[in-house]
């Protein structure tokens, strides 16, 4: 058990690791995810700027990119990964195929929440005047936001558990970890003591998440 | 005020059911500073109705003329300017949850660019106008239906519109937050100057608040006016939905005619009972009938059951004829159906 001294370091690593793939690809995937779960809901028909054609070539990108496994992806995104961030090798690249595959996963969680949103508020702000752009600002974001942010703690917990495959790219972190100084050298212990770790950062983000979305819903 | 010429609005066919003829060429004015009504059952076309007056729904042909302007003539762009000067109210009032009430407040007030201190001292004031300045930071979740549409209301008002739209303010009301609510309309109509156009589907609330009335059925007009006239005029299928024709009550006595007498308050029933009892020495019984508040003024449907001299029942159907009171003779069977 002496070596955990060695192993350690090498554990907090992989810890940070993690934490900065899935936290700068969850950075992007809001960026991103949001305006495209926007455009996915007014497009849609009786929308708020209904684009049939648009609303379905958009459905089916999102359906594409949620359809394929991530580790399918991984391989994929391989010469856009390379394109954007100069090698596919790393933590830095492996947040590149880590957002790919949330975008569409927030869009749809995005598209969910704002259609919750009743149509009698979007009708009350037009009636007010209101120009859609003002809609979507003033009625579908605030009022959907508890829900937004319910989407948004999902996906990150979804990005926890795609990036423990992102080592498979070389891309670091505690799922890596786990494969090389757990499974590869049979150490039940270590791969058990990443879990564990995991399980607190899930469980941490979830509760994080879901009080801060009780402090947000007014209902 | 508002004024809509031969309006129709078609729903297009959808998967299963066929095209929807929703307004089916109604024309209706409303004056400056009139609060009329339009009441009709479901499915009569109403809340589109109210729709197309702000455009929120674009009528398939038709004009709709708003303060002037010829709504259905302008772009886009400027019946959304146009909107701001017609305030509207819901069913099921359509606060954000996101926002206190004074935040419900200023919402148009931000939409329409108007600044912070100023949309904050405006919703404070309109918040005071319906009743509700101390609530002021309370979330539409801790209000009570009655406080909600008071909100809304004050949000209707906000942008200082000269017309106002209700559709169905208080059908998802109690009777007691009914009554405030359809107070603080005529109120705040009094007050402001307003021009109300209200949607319902309960005739109380229209004899409760409104001056003149529109009853729809099946998208067309089949009848309106204003109150006070249509409860005199003869067979008028709004002033009999208004005061229903009263039914005999069944514990009254047989025999004899039946008279079915409209009474206001410039011909009361002592009136009427003065001119058959006292002038033409008929025996006359009260067979039913109610005597209500409409739009101000006393009215009432009564069925007199007249015994004894009914042969002088001709002349004395001209005599209140010609002292301009609304009055008919049931036909026997009518009475052989109840």
């Amino acid at each position: 058990m002496s070596d955990w001294t060695r192993i350690y370091p090498q554990l907090l690593d992989a810890t940070w690791e993690t934490l900065y793939m899935v936290g700068v690809a969850a950075l992007i995937t809001v960026l991103l995810g949001v305006p495209l779960g926007v455009l996915l809901t007014v497009t849609a028909p009786g929308g708020l700027a209904p684009r049939p054609a648009l609303n379905r070539l958009l459905g089916l990108v999102v359906n594409l990119g949620r359809a394929l496994p991530f580790i399918i992806l991984l391989v994929l995104v391989a010469p856009v990964t390379r394109g954007i961030v100069g090698t596919t090798i790393g933590s830095t690249a492996a947040i590149v195929p880590l957002t790919i595959g949330a975008i569409p996963f927030l869009a749809r969680l995005v598209e969910t929440s704002l259609r919750e949103v009743a149509a009698g508020k979007v009708e009350a702000a037009m009636s007010m005047g209101a120009r859609r752009r003002d809609v979507v600002r003033t009625v579908l974001l605030p009022e959907a936001l508890p829900s937004l942010v319910a989407g948004v703690t999902v996906t990150v917990v979804a990005l926890i558990s795609y990036s423990a495959m992102a080592g498979a790219v070389g891309g670091g972190g505690l799922g890596d970890f786990a494969i090389r100084f757990g499974y590869q050298q049979f150490r039940t212990d270590i791969t058990l003591a990443t879990v564990v770790l995991l399980l607190v950062v899930v469980q941490a983000l979830q509760w994080a998440g879901d009080r801060w979305a009780r402090s947000l819903a007014h209902t | 005020m508002i004024e809509l010429k031969d309006v129709r609005k078609v729903f297009p066919a959808r998967r299963r059911a066929g095209e929807v003829v929703a307004v089916d060429g109604v024309s209706l004015t409303v004056e400056r500073g009139e609060f009329a009504g339009v009441v009709g059952p479901s499915g009569s076309g109403k809340s589109t109705l109210v729709r197309l007056v702000n455009l929120l729904e674009r009528p398939t042909s038709g004009s709709v003329t708003v303060d002037g302007r010829v709504l259905t003539e302008l772009p886009d762009d400027q019946v959304r300017q146009a909107r701001r000067s017609i305030g509207m109210v819901f069913q099921h009032f359509e606060l954000l949850d996101s926002r206190t009430a004074a935040g419900n407040v200023e919402h148009p007030l931000e939409l329409a660019g108007v600044g912070r201190a100023e949309r904050r001292r405006r919703a404070a004031e309109l918040l005071d106008l319906v009743g509700l300045g101390d609530r002021a930071d309370a979330r539409p979740a801790q209000l009570s239906g009655g406080q909600k549409q008071r909100v809304a209301i004050a949000r209707a008002l906000a942008v200082r519109p000269n017309v106002l739209l209700c559709d169905e303010a208080t059908s998802a009301l109690d009777q007691a937050s009914t009554a405030g609510v359809l107070e603080l309309l005529r109120r705040v109509r009094d007050e402001l100057g307003l021009t109300v156009l209200l949607i319902t589907h309960e005739m109380a609330v229209v004899k409760a608040v409104c001056d003149s009335a529109v009853l729809l059925s099946q998208g067309r007009v089949v009848d309106s006016g204003r109150l006070a006239d249509v409860l005199t005029r003869e067979r008028s299928p709004l002033g009999d939905a208004l005061l229903p024709a009263p039914v005999a009550d069944a514990g009254a006595g047989h025999g004899g005619a039946l008279l079915r007498v409209t009474v206001t308050d410039r011909t009361p029933e002592t009136v009427v009972l003065e001119t058959l009892i006292g002038d033409l020495g008929l025996a006359v019984e009260i067979a039913g009938g109610s005597v209500e508040t409409v739009a101000g003024g006393r009215y009432g449907r009564l069925l007199l059951r007249v015994t004894g001299g009914v042969e002088g029942l001709d002349d004395a159907v001209q005599r209140l004829r010609a002292g301009g009171v609304l009055v008919e003779r049931v036909p026997a069977t009518a009475e052989v159906d109840r």
